[in-house]
Order: structure tokens, then sequence, then C-alpha cells
């Protein structure tokens, strides 16, 4: 790699983690999380359970700002725990953008 | 001769075409969640012998048992409630109930399978034969308000039992008359998040998310209405986040001690059952899931949530204590004891196998690779009530 496209490719990264984006083995361990252990509530193809449905239909009317602090600090009062312990606000924040659009599998 | 020749012939051929008889007693199926399918498998070689695809979303699916063992009814996530011939190894029907789904049970006589839904909520009734519905009871416990159904259990008398999550009730409702079932209700308190029937078959317990304590009804004195036990339990401490909901069913009663996973606590709780008082605590190394006692109570086995689900605690009911703590595998979902306990199958779902060991010695057996192992269910949950 020449000495140029390697700087491209620092700043390329170092973008990708300004921006919030896990790289792709964080990634797949996100999804994971989401598919198993949050299906253990919202269903592991996320149509819901004790949990409320996380589909992008379910999801489309509300905002990713509150969508994303559920998942971080959850939500007292109902069985939805905080998950902060286990992931960075930027990473909760790309679970919601993902969930808005489409999951991955 | 040669008429001879065909006689002897035809015996061959005879015991050629012959099925193989078996039973059904060392018989059971694990649930491949992702793949919706199950993996049929025998206990005594410790070996799957056929799997049977098709199932729909099978995250959180349960089984229960036709009373011969022959059959297992399987609830799926999506509403599928699929009937299967485990000496044929094939799937006999399969229809879709609901929307969302949570398990179910089968009543005592054996005739009626009775699935519990949260979308809608309510319960549905059907003939096990013929998986045709009979009846159902909508979980509207106010006026346009439906709840979701938890810890739906069977009960003497073709009667069933089951919580409203949202409605914060115990119902009962009697299936004599399959097609007209009627329904009693008794208030239970804050968010019952599952529910359990003791091997006797005399209580209903329900756990509460939304308060400490557990609802109970004695189901021989249902008049006595619902009361709540383990009160105190917990009482001005703040509680740790749950990440997964414990199970109460497979729950476990030894030497007159049930032992139940506590909520929002690293610990197992121990209740006198002649007086339903807490008479104990048994910390453990996570939110402990599944509490569920070997056949003869001298040892129960505890799975944990996120994030210690790969950490299996095994507590001495002499010594009252953990005596035994391993981590078998990745994401250890679900276990199952051999008819006799002797051994213990162990879902790993993250490293796609099923593990097997024996209960004296901790010794591994063996190890069967299956897709993402959940649910574990064995026909000797055919012989039993409340599940």
């Amino acid at each position: 790699m020449s000495a140029s496209r390697l700087v491209i490719a620092l700043w390329l990264a170092s973008a990708a983690a300004w921006a919030g984006e896990p790289d792709a083995t964080r990634q797949k361990e996100l999804i994971h999380l989401v598919r198993q252990d949050c299906g253990s509530c919202h269903g592991m193809t996320l149509k819901g359970g004790l949990g409320p449905p996380l589909l992008p239909e379910n999801l489309a009317e509300k905002p990713a700002e509150g969508l994303a602090a559920t998942i971080y600090y959850g939500r007292p009062g109902t069985p939805m725990p905080p998950w902060k312990q286990f992931m960075s606000e930027n990473e909760a924040d790309w679970i919601v953008q993902k969930l808005m659009t489409a999951f991955p599998e | 001769m040669r008429l001879f020749l065909c006689f002897l012939l035809a015996l061959l051929v005879n015991a050629c075409a012959a099925p193989q008889l078996r039973g059904t007693g060392d018989l059971g199926l694990i649930i491949e969640r992702a793949a919706g399918r199950v993996t049929l498998v025998n206990t005594t070689s410790r070996q799957p012998y056929a799997r049977i695809d098709g199932l729909g979303d099978l995250s959180h699916a349960s089984a229960v048992y036709s009373r011969d063992g022959r059959y297992a009814y399987v609830f799926g996530r999506d509403g599928g409630l699929s009937k299967i011939d485990l000496l044929e190894a094939k799937l006999v029907k399969r229809v879709i109930q609901s929307g969302n789904a949570i398990g179910g049970s089968i009543s005592q006589d054996g005739r009626i399978v009775v699935a519990q839904n949260y979308t809608p909520g309510g319960i549905k009734a059907f003939d096990a034969e013929t998986l045709e519905l009979l009846s159902e009871v909508p979980a509207e416990y106010a006026p346009g308000k439906f709840s979701k159904v938890v810890g739906l259990a069977d009960t003497a008398g073709n009667k069933f039992a089951y919580a409203l999550f949202e409605g914060g009730e115990i119902w009962v409702s009697d299936f004599s008359n399959p097609r007209q079932p009627t329904t009693q209700r008794f208030p239970a308190g804050n968010q019952p998040y599952d529910g359990l029937v003791t091997p006797d078959g005399r209580y209903f317990l329900t756990g509460l998310f939304g308060e400490d304590g557990v609802a109970m009804l004695d189901l021989w004195q249902p008049d006595k209405g619902a009361r709540k036990i383990l009160e105190k339990y917990g009482r001005g401490e703040e509680k740790l986040p749950v990440f997964k909901m414990p199970h109460l069913r497979g729950w476990s009663v030894a030497q007159g001690k049930a032992y139940l996973p506590a909520i929002g606590r690293h610990e197992v709780l121990i209740v006198d059952v002649a007086t339903w008082k807490e008479v104990g605590r048994i910390p453990v190394r996570g939110q402990p899931v599944f509490v569920m006692a070997r056949p003869d109570g001298r040892q129960v086995w505890v799975n944990f949530a996120f994030p210690d689900n790969g950490k299996i605690d095994v507590i001495d009911t002499l010594a009252g204590q953990v005596t035994h703590a391993f981590e078998p595998g990745k994401g250890i979902l679900h276990m199952e004891f051999a008819p006799r306990g002797e051994n213990v199958w162990l879902s790993a779902r993250d490293d796609n196998k099923v593990l097997i060991y024996n209960t004296e010695n901790f010794a591994k057996l063996g190890e069967i690779a299956v897709d993402n192992p959940s649910g574990i269910f064995f026909t000797t949950r055919a012989a039993r009530i409340g599940f």
C-alpha cells in the first residue's frame, strides 16, 4: 500500500469512527445481540413478544434519538433494561438507524 | 420344495419390510430456533435420528406431548402450531393459529391442546387429534383492552391456569365442555411475567415483574382467591436490570422446598412449600433464568441471562449451596434432564451444539451438532401435570 493510499484509508477509518459507524466485527456482534438477546422479548424476527415489535413500520413515527435513549438508558417502569454497559451511545444510534431501515440478518 | 423356498423368501421379505418397533419413552426433540427446524433425538443412544424443517419462527418455541408420548405439539413464536409424529419422524399437521404466540399446554385427558397468545391476547383450544379450533378465550380484561397471556399451565379437570401481563390477573378456564369454556378471574398484581403449576397440580404461581412478590392461587380452593407470597422479598432494594425474563416452568421442589429464580437479583430463592415463606437465598453468578431440579431433587441446575449465559451453577440441595460451577459453552439457553436424572442435556445456542453431561460426576458424555439450539423437550413431559 502506498503512503498516500494508507493516509486515505486511515482518513476513511477515522471518518467512519467519527460518524459512529462500528467496524465490521463489532457490527456483527451488535446484530447478534439484537437478534438473539433483544430477541428474547422482541422476537428473533423483531415482530414483537413481551416487548413491542421493532420493525421499520413500527418505528417510523418515532424520533431516532428517543429510541437510542431507550436502548441506552432503558425505560423505567417497564421490563426494558438499560444496555449501556454493553455498548456506546454511538452504537445504540447505529442499532436504531439499522432498525428503522432494514435490520441485517 | 419350490413352495417351501417361496415360504422362506416370504418370511425374509416380511422380516425386511416390517418396521423396527420402538417405544417413545426415550425420545425427545430439540428446537433449532433460527432454522425453523426440530431435531428428533434418542436419549438412550444420545444421538439425533431425524430432522423436521419448515416450522416457521421458533424463537421462544416450546413443546408438549400427547399422553402416549408419540406426538409433539410445537408452539412457534409466529403463531404456528405443529403436530409432529416422533415414531414416523414426520410433520402430521401445521396450523397458524395467531399472530404472536408464547407457548401452550395439553389437557389432563390429552384431548385438548391450548395455545397462549400475545397478539391477539388470549388462549385458543384445539382438538389434539385434528388441530381443529374448538374455542377461544380472549384476554379482554377491561372493555376493549386485551392482555398478553403468560404462564399457561394445565391443571386437574381439563382446566388451564394462566396470567395476564397487562391485566394483572390470574384466569382459570374450564374446558370440560371444550366448545364452551367458562372462566374465573382473580386479581394477581402488577405485571405477571410467567407462571407454573406445582407438581401435585394444586397451586398456580405467577411471578410479578412490576412489584415484589409472587401471586399464588390454591386451585383446590379457588374461592379463597389469589394471595401474595414473598411480598417482603427485596423490599426497598433496587433491582438490577433484567436482561432476560426468568422462566418459572420446569421449576423445582426438593425436600419440601421450592427453588425459584429471583428477579433483578443474583439469587435463587428457597421457599418452604408448607408455609410458602422464604427460608433462604442462595447467591449465584448471574440472573437466573431456569432453576431446574434433577428429577430426584438432589440437585438444582441454574442457567443465566445475558451476559452470564455461558455459565451453569449446580446447587446441592443437601448442602444448600452451589457445589459445582462451570462454563460449558456460549449462550446456554435451556436444559432437560434424562427421565431419571442421570444425564442432563444443555443447549449452547452460540456454539451450535447440545452438550450432554453426567449429573453425578459432571463428566461430559457427548455432544450433538444443532443449529442455534434452544428448548429441549423429552417425552417424559407427557406424564406430568402442569406442562
